[in-house]
């Protein structure tokens, strides 16, 4: 039961208490670009969460089994291509999940299809795995992990999606139009999801 | 073919113009975590410089040679190899700093400026172009997070290189010294952003060409 119990608390935690974009700044540069509605949003939300999901416990085991000082497969040390694996990994699963999804799923392609190649660079799939890395989570823990991140990170882009739908009613000055503006909001909902700081 | 470029339109453009972080949203991601102190924006913008102009000027010279299909992984490898180099060295000569920026510099390799200027530059122009076209990117970047980092640490923390600018409030042997107050609000995350938005606000206000419309 406690075990249960902290893996729930580890699931809240990941995705609001460390939110991978407010707290974070992870996958930042897709979470500015892609957020003007709420539809591709959450279409792009889903996706994450799903490549968050797959990647971290993946990399969990390659690095469990392979990279790790005395791990069970190589004995050797080779936690410096850690970053190169997880990159590999990622791009790889990616490409395997447009696929899978071309083949057996094409309404789900269709929706999730274009945001797949964007999230091979996005930071927060790659930051999720350093994360795993350096917090020495175990293989459940990475599953909730990883699912919890990639939860996290597809509120945090609804939201902002949500807010920036109204925005353009507003009237803003001119030189803060546009990127400046989503700062700033970006800014304020950081500041509210620190009120999740202490749970 | 590929336009003809001055030297030093490559390396000045990038950073009041065109600025990758202001203006083209790059490589936001692992900027604003590092920038509590002035030192750590430091170190993280010499590496970003380090791998974007390398990277560049790799990519460039074997332009000719990457069959378009595969051409990401290529990039992400060459770029991943300089990340681990600059990691590796971190690691080696200054231990501390590595473990503070933590993640971020491994972050490096998904920073969407190497990435682009990867994809979009150096794919097209020649090795030396590419190079300094890097440098330009990369001081760009470095520009933003020197200053975000140079604000958050005055104000947070009254020091300037950990160097005591703004005395501290402070009871030493029953005496108050200093007068600095702290602004604790500074170090967190939210900050960042503001002081981002409202630095691309006065960019804007200056060069009006760059306001968005709507």
């Amino acid at each position: 039961m406690d075990a249960i119990l902290d893996l729930i608390r580890l699931f809240l935690r990941s995705a609001f208490v460390e939110n991978l974009a407010l707290v974070y700044f992870l996958g930042m540069c897709t979470f500015l670009a892609v957020s003007k509605n709420v539809k591709t949003a959450l279409g792009l939300g889903v996706a994450v969460v799903v490549v968050q999901g797959i990647t971290i416990p993946v990399n969990y085991l390659i690095y469990d089994f392979i990279l790790k000082e005395g791990a069970y497969l190589f004995p050797a040390n080779l936690e410096f291509l850690s970053l190169i694996c997880f990159i590999g990994v990622i791009a790889a699963i990616v490409q395997i999940l447009e696929m899978v999804l071309d083949k057996y799923f094409p309404a789900l392609f269709n929706t999730l299809g274009i945001f797949l190649p964007l999230i091979t660079v996005n930071c927060a799939i790659l930051g999720g795995s350093l994360f795993m890395q350096q917090n020495e989570y175990n293989f459940t823990e990475s599953c909730v992990y990883g699912v919890g991140s990639g939860f996290g990170w597809a509120v945090a882009i609804a939201a902002l999606a949500g807010i920036r739908e109204k925005i353009t009613y507003s009237d803003i000055p001119k030189g803060l139009r546009g990127l400046g503006m989503v700062f700033v909001v970006v800014g304020l909902m950081a500041l509210g999801f620190l009120a999740f700081t202490g749970i | 073919m590929a336009k003809k470029y001055t030297p030093k339109e490559l390396v000045l453009n990038p950073i009041f113009n065109n600025n990758p972080i202001a203006l083209q949203i790059l490589g936001i991601c692992s900027a604003l975590a590092v920038t509590t102190r002035l030192e750590k924006s430091l170190v993280m913008s010499l590496a970003v410089i380090f791998v974007i102009a390398f990277s560049s000027a790799a990519v460039a010279s074997i332009r000719n040679r990457i069959p378009s299909s595969i051409r990401i992984i290529v990039q992400m490898t060459i770029i991943a190899s300089l990340v681990i180099l600059v990691d590796q060295f971190l690691k080696a000569f200054s231990y501390g700093l590595s473990k503070e920026l933590s993640v971020f510099v491994g972050l490096i390799i998904t920073n969407c400026i190497v990435m682009g200027r990867a994809e979009g530059f150096a794919m097209q122009n020649t090795v030396r172009d590419s190079f300094l076209d890097g440098i330009g990117n990369g001081l760009g970047y470095s520009l933003i997070l020197l200053v975000v980092g140079f604000i958050r640490e005055l104000f947070g923390n009254g020091t300037v290189f950990n160097v005591t600018v703004l005395p501290k409030i402070q009871m030493v042997d029953g005496v108050q010294t200093g007068w600095y107050e702290p602004n604790g609000l500074m170090l967190l995350s939210p900050v960042a952003f503001f002081i981002i938005g409202f630095f691309i606000w006065a960019l804007r206000t200056w060069k009006t060409e760059q306001i968005e419309e709507a």
